[in-house]
C-alpha cells in the first residue's frame, strides 16, 4: 500500500487543493477534484471515461473494477488522492489501435457480453488475472471474478471465454446469403460493450443539465406536509428548483389503463417506504450534500398493511378508494368440475407455499436525463432513459404532462439490464416533469438503495395447490389458489394475476383445473413485472407437487411427467387446443440420459457418504414448465420497416428495444435471409420514438416471436418491391453488389435513383404481426397466447446436511424454443434465467429498509453457479419467424423447482419457502429429522 | 491534550508516522486506510464533508516483518499482500480468511487493521488473530502501547482506540514451526458474502502428539468475535482424539447470535458448534499430517 510520490503531490493533496497527477490507459491525467472523491466519479465526471460503470458506489458489484498499477481495485471506493502518481487502466484502454484485444475478441465470440453493463468490470478483472496468468485454471478465473456480478448471463460464457484467450483462434466467420438464421453471429453491437463506448442512462447529459435529487418517504404509510420550501430554499440556497405534486399536470400513471394509481410525486400521504415526495435540483455535489433529516417535511405515520393476510382482512381500511378489500383483480380459469374429480382420484396431494419479493438487480440503475427541444416552433420534451419500453413511456410522459403524444420523444439508452424492472415507469415522469417546469435539462442516477426501495419487485406468493391422479398416474384435477403481493401499487399486477391462473396447470393436459389468483395490495414495495409474471411462484407449488404424486403412484418422476406432459392436439386449461410446437414430451426425452446418469450417480455418492459418516447428500430434481409467448390476449402487434439505400446497404429500423437479450442482433438475422443478402450488408437504426415504429414492449419473451415476424415481413415486403422495380419473377435472386442491385438477370445501379423519403431510402419494406388470440371469457376459456415455449430442467444438488447449505452441481436445460436463430444468444437466455431461478430458490429476498443494497441482498456471484449443459430442442412453430418462439422468461421458470425436487431427492425435505436460505434448510432438516413438519 | 476540529474539506496524506499521530493529535481525523468500510457508508452522500488523515502512503506502516517476538503486520497491509506473503503454515487459517474477503478488489485494498478497527461482529480477520494469540499495536503523540486483540475489539463497532490512536501494526506471537491452523467461513454465497458464522483454529502438538498450545475463535455469534481461551488451555496436554471427547457445550459459553437478514440466532448458535468442532478437526489434521 505504500507508493513513494512525486514531490510536491504530497503537499497538494495535504492541503486538499489543487489537481492530481495520474496516468491513465497510458497517457497522463489531471484530476481537479476534492482528493478523496471516488476514482469512479472522476473517472467518468473528469475525464468522460464513462467505459467504467457504477452500479452501486459501495464495493458490492464491482462494475467499477479499473486497474490500479495493474491490480484490480473497485474505483467507486477508492480515493483519488491514493491514485496519485500511480497507473490506472480502464476499458477504454484496453484495445489498442481500433483493436480488440484477445481477450475482448473472446468476450465477443462467445458471447459473454449480454446487457454489458458487467462487461468492464469483467474484463479489467480479467486483465489482471491473464497478465500474470496467461493460462488460468477455471477455479482460478472463478477467484479472480468472484467480485463481479453479472445479472445477465449466469456466468459461463465469461468464463469460457477468459479460458479461451490462451488457446483459441478467435476470428470470427459471419454467416453467408441465407445463413444467418440459426448461426452463430456474434452481437452487433457486442464491439462498442467491450469498448466500453456504449452509452446507458448516466453515460451521457447535456452540459449544465441540473441534478434531481428525489426525496422519499422513510414510512411505510404516512400523512405529511411539506414545510415552507422558501425558507428551505434561502437556507440551501444551492437549491435551484423543487418539483413537488402541484407541479405534476397529471399526477397518476401506471403501466396498465387503469387504475393509473401511483403518483408522480406523493400528495399528502405515502403507501410505501420509497416513495417519492419531492425533488430538489440543483448542481449535484451541492444538492447531495443537504442532509435528509433536513428536509422540510412533516410526517404523520400510520398502521402500515404490509402483508397480504392483514390488507385482506383490515375491513374498511383501503389503502386505494377504489378497491373494496384491497384487492387489485382476481384472475380465474375453470375447466371441468373439480370438486366432482378429487373424490374420484386415486392419488391426491395438497401443499402451502410461500415466496418472498425477488429484486431484478441489474447492474445499472434506472438513470436518464430530460430536455425541453424546440422544434417546428414548438417545445417538444426529448427523453434519454434506459428503459424496455420507450414506446409506453411515451404515451405515460405525455400523459402526465398533458402533451400530445408527439411533443415526447424518447430515445433509449443502452440498457444495463432489466428483466422486467424497466418495463416500468421510474425516473421517467420525474425527469420530464422537473425539466419541463424548469425549462432546463435535467439527470438523475438512481442511488443502488433508492432504485430498490422504489422500483417493483417479484411478487410474494402464497400459493395452496391440490392435485390429484388416477391409478395410472394420469393426473385428473388441480385446485390452485394464488394470493400475490403487489404492494402499494398495481404496477403490473394484474398481468400476474392474469397470467398465474392460465399457467397453473403447468405443461400437462388436465382435463379438470379451478385456478384463482388475487393481486393483494398493502404498503409494502411494489411488485410488478419479472421474468415470468408469477409463473415461476406458482412453478415452485405445482412441481413439487408433481414429484410427490409420482412418488404416491410410484412412477418415476420423468416418467410421470412425460405420461402427462401436453401435447399438440390436446386441450390447454383454457380449452385452446395446441396446433403445434408443443415440444414438451421431446425435452423430457432429451434428458432422459442425463436424468438416469444422475439419479445413478447420487445414490452412489450418497451410499459412500453414509458409510464414511460425511454429512453431504446428493439429489437429482427435475421441473418442467411451459410458458405463453407474448400478452396474454390483449393486442401485442410490431411494426417494423426496412430500406435500401444507394450507398448499396440496407436500413433495418428496429424499434424492438435491445435490453442485453440480443434483438438488435437477431432481428438483423432474420431480416438478411427474408430479404436473402448477408447480414453485414444491414445497417440499424436504434429504437427511438421518433425514428421507428412501435415494436412493443422488451418483454413477455415476445420479441423474437413477434418483432422477429414483423422484421421478416418488412424484408420480403421490400424484397417484393425490388423484384418488382427489377421487373423480375417473385422467386428470383437478390443481391447487391457494391452501389448495384442485381435480380436474377437484370441489374439497377441503385446511384440512379430516386429516394422515396428524406432518410434516403430508395425502397421501403414495412411488417406487422400481431400474435393471433381469441379473448377469454369469465372462466378463462378462449386462446391467450399464439403459441407456448416448453423447457424440462435437471437439477444436481449437494446439500450439507449440518449448515443447510445447497451447492448447484449441474443442471441440464432441455428448452423447446421453436428454432434459435442465434443458438449462443439462445443459450446465453437460458445461462441467465438459470442464475435467477438459482437466486430465486437459495438466497434471494429483498425485504424493504434491510436488504435494500447488494451487500445484504444477495443474487449469486460466478462461484455460485453450476455447470450448465442446454439441450436446444427445434418444434418449430408455424406462426413464427423460421419457426422461431420465446426464451427469455422460460429459462428462469423452472430452475427453483427443479432444485427444490433435488433438495428433496437428497435429503427429504420438501421446501415450501422460498428462498431455501442455510438457516430455513437446517430448521426444516432437523424438522425432517425429528418426523415434523416445518 | 487540546480538542479542536480538523476543517472539514481537508485530507492529509503524510508519508511521516510523526505528521500522521501529530495531525491525530491535534483532531479528531477520521483514518482512511483502503476505504472498503469508509465509501460503502456513504452511499449517496458527500465523501469530502469530513477530515480525512489517508494513511497508506505512511512508509512505516506497510509491510509484515519478522520480530524478535513473531510477526509484525503493519497497519496499511492488504488482505492480497497476506495471501502473497511468504508466511509459516501456523498463517494458512489468515490466508484463508483473507481469501474469503469480499471478492479480489476488496483484498486489493481493504486492509487488515481497518478489518480490526471497523470492529464489525462478522469481521473475517479477527477470528484466525484471536486464535494466533494476537496483539494491537497503538500509537499516537504519547507513545506506543499494545492491546491482546480480545481487549481491543470491545463490540460491534467498538474499539478500545482512542481518537488520538493509530493502530500502526498486528502482532502475531511466534508458534513452533509444525503449528497449524484452519478457518472455515460459512455464507450464502460464494464470494461477496458476510459470514453467517466464521471460526478459526491454530494448533501446535509436542513431539508425543499432545496438543502443546492451542485457539479457538468464533465470529459473528457476539458483538465482537470470541475466543475460547479457556477451552483451549483445557485441551493442552491431550491427543487431537482426546481433544474430541473433551469438548463440551458449556466450552463455547458466550455466544449471543442475533436473528438478522443473513440467518437466525437458533441456527448460528447450532451452526457455530458444529464449525468449531470442524476448524479444530481440520487444523489437528494440519497438525498431525493427515491432510
Ligand atoms: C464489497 C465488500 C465486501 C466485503 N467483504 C468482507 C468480508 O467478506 N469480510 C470482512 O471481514 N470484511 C469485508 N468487507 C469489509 C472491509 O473490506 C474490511 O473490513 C477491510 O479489511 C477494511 O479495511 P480498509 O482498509 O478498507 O478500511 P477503511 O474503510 O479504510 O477503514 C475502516 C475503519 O477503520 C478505521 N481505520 C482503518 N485503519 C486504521 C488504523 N490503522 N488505525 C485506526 N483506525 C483505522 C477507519 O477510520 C474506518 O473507521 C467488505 C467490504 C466490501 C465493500
Ligand atoms: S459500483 Fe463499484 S462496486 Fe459497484
Ligand atoms: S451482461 Fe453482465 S450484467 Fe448484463
Amino acid at each position: 500500500m505504500n507508493h513513494p510520490l512525486e514531490p510536491g503531490l504530497k503537499s497538494l493533496a495535504e492541503a486538499g487543493l489543487g489537481s492530481i497527477a495520474l496516468t491513465v490507459n497510458g497517457r497522463p491525467a489531471l484530476l481537479n477534484c476534492a482528493p478523496p472523491t471516488r476514482l469512479a466519479h472522476a473517472l467518468r465526471d473528469e475525464l468522460g471515461l464513462t467505459g467504467t460503470k457504477i452500479g452501486c458506489d459501495a464495493g458490492d458489484c464491482g462494475a467499477c473494477t479499473v486497474l490500479l498499477d495493474g491490480k484490480q481495485v473497485c474505483s467507486c471506493i477508492t480515493a483519488v488522492a491514493q491514485c496519485a502518481g500511480r497507473e490506472v487502466t480502464t476499458i477504454e484502454g484496453l484495445a489498442q489501435d481500433g483493436k480488440l484485444n484477445r481477450l475482448q475478441q473472446a468476450f465477443l465470440k462467445y458471447g459473454a457480453a449480454q446487457c454489458g453493463i458487467c462487461t468492464p468490470g469483467m474484463l479489467m478483472a480479467a486483465s489482471d488475472l491473464l497478465a500474470g496468468n496467461a493460462a488460468p485454471t477455471q477455479a482460478e478465473v472463478e477467484d479472480a471474478l468472484g467480485g463481479v456480478l453479472c445479472r445477465c448471463t449466469g456466468y459461463q460464457k465469461i468464463v469460457e471465454s477468459v479460458l479461451a484467450v490462451a488457446h483459441d483462434d478467435l476470428t470470427l466467420e459471419p454467416p453467408t446469403a441465407g445463413r444467418a438464421v440459426g448461426s452463430r453471429l456474434a452481437r452487433l453491437d457486442g464491439v462498442s460493450k467491450l469498448t466500453g463506448a456504449e452509452k446507458y442512462g448516466a453515460d451521457e447529459y447535456p452540459a449544465g443539465a441540473l441534478w434531481l435529487r428525489v426525496v422519499r418517504s422513510p414510512h411505510a404509510r404516512a400523512g405529511f406536509t411539506l414545510g415552507d420550501l422558501d425558507a428551505f430554499r434561502r437556507k440551501y440556497p444551492q437549491i435551484e428548483g423543487f418539483i413537488t405534486a402541484a407541479d405534476v399536470p397529471e399526477n397518476s400513471f401506471c403501466v396498465f389503463p387503469v387504475p393509473k394509481d401511483q403518483p408522480v410525486l406523493a400528495d399528502g400521504h405515502v403507501r410505501f417506504r420509497g416513495e417519492a415526495v419531492l425533488g430538489l435540483l440543483g448542481e449535484r455535489d451541492a444538492i447531495i450534500a443537504i442532509p435528509e433529516a433536513e428536509m422540510p417535511i412533516t410526517w404523520q405515520p400510520r398502521h402500515a398493511l404490509t402483508e397480504p393476510e392483514e390488507a385482506l382482512t383490515a375491513t374498511g381500511d383501503l389503502i386505494h378508494d377504489f378497491a373494496p378489500e384491497n384487492v387489485l383483480c382476481r384472475g380465474r380459469v375453470v375447466k371441468g368440475d373439480v370438486q366432482a374429480a378429487f373424490p374420484m382420484a386415486a392419488h391426491v396431494v395438497e401443499e402451502n407455499f410461500r415466496t418472498s419479493y425477488v429484486e431484478h438487480a441489474y447492474i445499472e440503475p434506472e438513470a436518464g436525463y430530460a430536455e425541453v427541444v424546440s422544434q417546428g416552433g414548438q417545445e417538444r420534451l426529448r427523453l434519454f432513459v434506459c428503459t424496455q419500453t420507450p414506446y409506453m413511456d411515451k404515451e405515460e410522459v405525455a400523459r402526465v404532462l398533458k402533451l400530445p403524444h408527439d411533443r415526447v420523444r424518447v430515445v433509449p439508452s443502452a440498457i444495463g439490464g432489466g428483466f422486467g424492472g424497466k418495463l416500468d415507469i421510474s425516473v421517467q415522469p420525474l425527469l420530464a416533469v422537473a425539466a419541463w417546469k424548469l425549462k432546463r435539462p435535467v439527470r438523475i442516477v438512481y442511488t443502488r438503495p433508492e432504485s430498490m426501495a422504489s422500483t417493483p419487485k417479484r411478487h410474494p406468493s402464497r400459493i395452496r395447490v391440490r392435485l390429484g391422479c388416477d391409478k395410472e398416474g394420469k393426473l385428473t384435477a388441480m385446485d390452485f389458489a394464488g394470493d400475490f403481493n403487489t404492494g402499494a401499487y398495481a404496477s403490473w399486477g394484474s398481468t400476474v394475476a392474469n397470467r398465474v391462473p392460465i399457467h397453473a396447470s403447468g405443461p400437462y393436459a388436465l382435463p379438470n383445473v379451478r385456478a384463482l389468483t388475487r393481486a393483494v395490495y398493502t404498503n409494502n414495495a411494489i411488485a410488478g413485472a419479472f421474468r415470468g409474471f408469477g409463473v415461476p411462484q406458482a412453478c415452485i407449488a405445482t412441481e413439487t407437487l408433481m414429484d410427490e404424486l409420482a412418488e404416491k403412484c410410484g412412477i418415476d418422476a420423468l416418467e410421470f411427467r412425460y405420461r402427462n406432459a401436453i401435447r399438440a392436439g390436446d386441450a390447454t386449461a383454457c380449452g385452446q387446443v395446441l396446433q403445434a410446437s408443443a415440444g414438451l414430451d421431446q425435452c423430457l426425452d432429451a434428458l432422459r440420459p442425463a436424468w438416469a446418469g444422475a439419479k445413478e450417480a447420487s445414490a452412489a455418492f450418497n451410499g459412500q457418504a453414509i458409510r464414511s459418516g460425511s454429512r453431504k447428500r446428493r439429489g437429482a430434481g427435475l421441473a418442467c414448465m411451459w410458458y405463453g409467448i407474448g400478452n396474454t390476449v390483449i393486442a401485442n402487434p410490431s411494426t417494423m420497416t426496412i430500406g435500401l439505400r444507394a450507398s448499396g446497404r440496407v436500413v433495418l429500423y428496429n424499434g424492438a428495444q435491445e435490453i442485453g437479450q440480443g434483438t438488435y442482433t437477431i432481428m438483423p438475422q432474420i431480416a438478411a435471409d427474408a430479404l436473402g443478402v448477408p447480414v453485414s450488408l444491414i445497417d440499424q437504426v436504434h429504437s427511438d420514438t421518433d425514428l421507428t415504429e412501435d415494436a412493443g414492449k422488451s418483454s413477455a419473451s415476445r420479441q423474437t416471436f413477434v418483432s422477429g415476424n414483423a422484421a421478416k415481413f418488412a424484408a420480403e415486403d421490400l424484397r417484393r418491391q425490388l423484384l418488382q422495380l427489377a421487373g423480375t419473377a417473385a422467386d428470383a435472386t437478390l443481391r447487391l453488389e457494391g452501389t448495384a442491385l442485381i435480380a436474377g438477370t437484370s441489374r439497377i445501379d441503385l446511384q440512379g435513383l430516386t429516394p422515396i423519403n428524406e432518410r434516403g431510402d430508395l425502397a421501403l419494406g414495412s411488417g406487422y404481426f400481431n400474435p393471433p388470440t381469441v379473448p377469454l371469457d369469465a372462466d378463462g376459456q378462449g386462446v391467450p397466447y399464439a403459441t407456448f415455449a416448453f423447457a424440462a430442467q435437471l437439477a444436481e444438488v449437494e446439500v450439507d446436511l449440518d449448515y443447510g447449505t445447497v451447492k448447484v452441481l449441474h443442471i441440464h436445460a432441455a428448452h423447446d424454443v421453436g428454432r434459435a436463430v442465434n443458438p449462443t444468444q439462445v443459450e446465453g437466455q437460458i445461462h441467465g434465467g438459470i442464475a435467477q431461478g438459482l437466486g430465486l430458490a437459495l438466497m434471494e429476498e429483498y425485504i424493504s429498509g434491510k436488504t435494500d443494497n447488494l451487500h445484504d441482498y444477495l443474487i449469486p456471484t460466478v462461484g455460485d453457479m453450476p455447470r450448465i449443459t442446454t439441450y436446444l430442442i427445434e418444434d418449430a412453430e408455424p406462426l413464427g419467424p423460421y419457426g422461431a418462439k420465446g426464451v427469455g422468461e422460460p429459462a428462469l421458470v423452472p430452475t427453483a423447482p427443479a432444485i427444490y425436487s433435488a433438495i428433496r431427492a437428497a435429503t427429504g425435505v420438501r421446501v415450501r419457502l422460498a428462498p431455501a436460505t442455510p438457516d430455513r434448510l437446517k430448521a426444516a432438516l432437523k424438522a425432517h429429522e425429528a418426523g415434523q413438519r416445518l | 491534550m487540546h480538542i479542536s476540529t480538523a476543517p472539514a474539506a481537508s485530507y492529509l496524506q503524510p508519508t511521516a508516522l510523526s505528521d500522521a499521530l501529530a495531525a491525530l493529535a491535534d483532531a479528531p481525523y477520521v483514518v482512511l486506510a483502503g476505504g472498503t468500510d469508509f465509501y460503502p457508508g456513504r452511499v449517496g452522500k458527500p465523501v469530502d464533508d469530513v477530515a480525512l488523515l489517508d494513511i497508506t502512503r505512511v512508509a512505516d506502516l506497510s509491510g509484515i516483518s519478522r520480530t524478535a517476538e513473531g510477526w509484525r503486520i503493519g497497519a496499511t497491509t492488504t488482505w492480497s499482500e497476506v495471501i502473497e506473503a511468504p508466511l509459516p503454515a501456523v498463517f494458512d487459517g489468515l490466508k484463508a480468511a483473507a481469501r474469503a474477503v469480499g471478492g479480489a478488489q476488496i483484498q486489493n485494498s481493504g486492509t487488515v487493521a481497518g478489518n480490526l478497527c471497523n470492529a464489525s461482529p462478522a469481521a473475517d480477520g479477527v477470528p484466525p488473530l484471536l486464535a494466533l494469540g494476537a496483539e494491537v499495536e497503538l500509537a499516537s503523540t504519547l507513545g506506543t502501547r499494545r492491546l491482546p486483540l480480545s481487549q481491543f475489539i470491545l463490540g460491534n463497532r467498538k474499539t478500545a482506540r482512542a481518537a488520538h490512536e493509530l493502530v500502526i501494526a498486528v502482532l502475531v506471537p511466534a508458534w513452533p514451526e509444525a503449528a497449524r491452523s484452519s478457518f472455515i467461513k460459512l455464507g450464502t454465497r460464494k464470494y461477496l458474502v458476510i459470514s453467517i458464522v466464521m471460526g478459526s483454529a491454530v494448533v501446535a502438538l509436542d513431539k508425543a502428539g499432545r496438543i502443546a498450545r492451542c485457539g479457538l475463535a468464533i465470529g459473528a455469534c457476539s458483538a465482537a468475535a470470541l475466543s475460547f481461551d479457556a477451552l483451549a488451555r483445557k485441551l493442552v496436554g491431550h491427543t487431537p482424539a482426546e481433544a474430541f471427547k473433551q469438548l463440551a457445550a458449556e466450552d463455547l459459553q458466550g455466544l449471543a447470535p442475533i436473528n438478522d437478514v443473513r440467518g437466525s440466532a437458533a441456527y448460528r448458535i447450532e451452526a457455530a458448534f458444529t464449525l468449531a468442532g470442524q476448524v479444530l478437526a481440520r487444523a489437528f489434521e494440519q497438525a498431525e499430517g493427515k491432510a
